[in-house]
């Protein structure tokens, strides 16, 4: 075991959070963009790489997030409000898991697909007939500088605790029943216990992450905080970096993140078509995803 | 003086099919009884009621004493029972040595870090596969899997083995390799309880068999003995009625 990553890796955060100091708005605002998607890839792959279990839900909780900012935000502390939607989040994953895990393959991903939706509708309805608004606005006091540190600190919070879970044996547990669900338990594993666990971790930096992004709307509504759009992006991000690795995720975010903001700004109208072709040439070219490649060509 | 492991009344149906019915016997301490029957007769799901893998009907397994019948499998691999299967399964995105600490981590005692890598090195030795550790486990040949499956299992430091099938599918010079293999076991005093087919490593390495046939028990006693009963004789050829 050694902590010798950690020497450049603490180099490249002080470098980072520098960036406020002298970046224009939009350089901050498209760092603040790949930032958000690097945590939650990361988080995504912290339980999808090893288990191959693909979730669709990484909206739901990125929801959940921004939703706790808007009721709370204005009502309680910060650090509060982080708190809350972080248990909150948990708490969700921690249900949902313990009732969902049972399933695999393609009735996980229809189940998480389904979980996001039902989430989205139900808030809907809720503010529709309680509320009598549909949207809310989020008025936090925060500028863009002071949501990009607490962002990059989330990201280095995943990071780091990826890495630790990379090195425990909650982690080994984790690839062993990724790669024989059969096997595991017959070498004394609680695979429940770990798979809602790991679930629910990964929920929590997802839900995090929406709850910092969200002051940054000023104005949300469920279809902006539950677009299902984001759930299909971080999966793709993973996929194409390799959600085998821990750095893996963030080599697809840096290209996909450029190239969605790209698109978005050239052709608004096509983006989804784009999109869509974007997802069948990777999953078709880079199967295991670039992080998978390179290290192919080095095992050569 | 009871026995390790006492089985008895065991029922498993599939449906209409009773797959296991009414099974009854024991395995005592330093034992290797083998488990014997035609295809289909219920030997393999009996090993997965006893490993945990499927959960009984009807009866009661006793492990050293305690009720394990409808326990999980992870309670019943920390239990002490440890098991091989009949398509080898070792973790192929992994190496060797990491498929042998995977059986060291969640036992208990857990051995973890240093003390794993060092037991998981010293388990392959024992296995025939030093110095492979760093291998990854999908690159091993057949009898190499095979092997590395048996390691894991003995990581647990099981009370008792479960072997289905282990030594099906090797050639004759793997076979007598993974016989002598099983016999090194005995002498170390490990239980087994092995699912064969193979008439040469039953003959050598049994103490005792027992036969299944349609879910049930037929005959039990020493090989020589099991191997000419007339029941066994019918149910694997057939009988005059047949």
């Amino acid at each position: 075991m050694t902590f010798l990553p950690l020497i450049p890796a603490t180099l490249l955060v002080a470098a980072l959070a520098t960036l406020p100091l002298y970046a224009d708005g939009y350089c901050l605002s498209l760092s603040l963009s790949l930032l958000n998607y690097t945590v939650l890839a990361t988080a995504w792959a912290m339980f999808s790489g090893p288990t191959r279990y693909v979730s669709l839900a990484t909206v739901a909780f990125f929801g959940i997030g921004a939703y706790s900012v808007a009721v709370l935000g204005e009502v309680l502390p910060w650090p509060l409000v982080l708190l809350i939607a972080a248990a909150v989040g948990g708490a969700v994953a921690l249900l949902v898991g313990l009732s969902t895990l049972r399933l695999s393959g393609v009735y996980f991903v229809v189940f998480t697909f389904g979980l996001a939706e039902l989430i989205r509708q139900l808030v809907t309805w809720y503010e529709v007939n309680v509320t009598r608004a549909l949207g809310r606005y989020v008025f936090v006091d925060v500028t863009q500088a002071q949501i990009y540190w607490q962002m990059l600190a989330l990201a280095t919070l995943v990071f780091l605790t990826g890495w630790l879970v990379g090195r425990s044996r909650l982690g080994f547990a984790l690839r062993i029943i990724g790669d024989d669900e059969t096997v595991a338990p017959h070498v004394g594993i609680d695979i429940t216990i770990v798979k809602v666990a790991l679930f629910a971790l990964s929920a929590v930096f997802m839900t995090l992450a929406g709850a910092i992004m969200a002051p940054r709307w000023t104005y949300i509504d469920p279809a902006i905080a539950f677009n299902p759009m984001v759930s299909f992006q971080v999966l793709i991000m993973a996929l194409l970096g390799g959600a085998g690795r821990l750095y893996g995720p963030l080599l697809g975010v840096i290209p996909l993140t450029l190239l969605f903001e790209f698109l978005i700004a050239r052709f608004p109208n096509h983006f989804s078509i784009i999109l869509g072709l974007v997802f069948l040439v990777i999953v078709y070219l880079v199967p295991n995803g670039v992080a998978g490649l390179t290290a192919r060509r080095a095992a050569r | 003086m009871t026995r390790l492991l006492e089985i008895s009344g065991l029922t498993r149906r599939f449906g209409g099919l009773v797959a296991v019915d009414g099974l009854s016997f024991g395995v005592a301490q330093g034992e290797i009884v083998g488990l014997l029957g035609p295809n289909g007769s219920g030997k393999t799901t009996a090993l997965n009621l006893v490993s945990g893998a499927l959960k009984p009907d009807a009866g009661t397994i006793m492990l050293d004493g305690r009720p394990i019948a409808g326990l999980r499998p992870d309670r019943i691999a920390r239990l002490g029972l440890a098991r091989t299967f009949q398509l080898v399964r070792v973790l192929g995105s992994m190496t060797c040595a990491e498929n042998v600490v995977a059986g060291l981590a969640f036992r208990r005692p857990v051995l973890w870090g240093e003390a794993a890598a060092r037991r998981a090195g010293a388990l392959l030795d024992r296995v025939g596969l030093g110095g492979r550790g760093a291998m990854p486990a999908d690159a091993l040949t057949y009898i190499d899997q095979k092997r590395l499956e048996l390691a894991r299992g003995l990581a647990l430091s099981p009370r008792i083995l479960l072997l289905d099938e282990w030594l099906a599918g090797l050639n004759p010079s793997e076979l007598q390799e993974g016989i002598a293999l099983i016999r090194s076991l005995r002498a170390e005093g490990t239980t087994i309880v092995m699912v064969e087919h193979v008439m040469d490593a039953i003959r050598s390495l049994c103490d005792r068999c027992v036969v299944m046939n349609a879910g049930a028990l037929i005959a039990e006693g020493p090989p020589a003995a099991v191997l000419a009963d007339p029941a066994v004789i019918s149910a694997y050829l057939g009988g005059d009625d047949a």
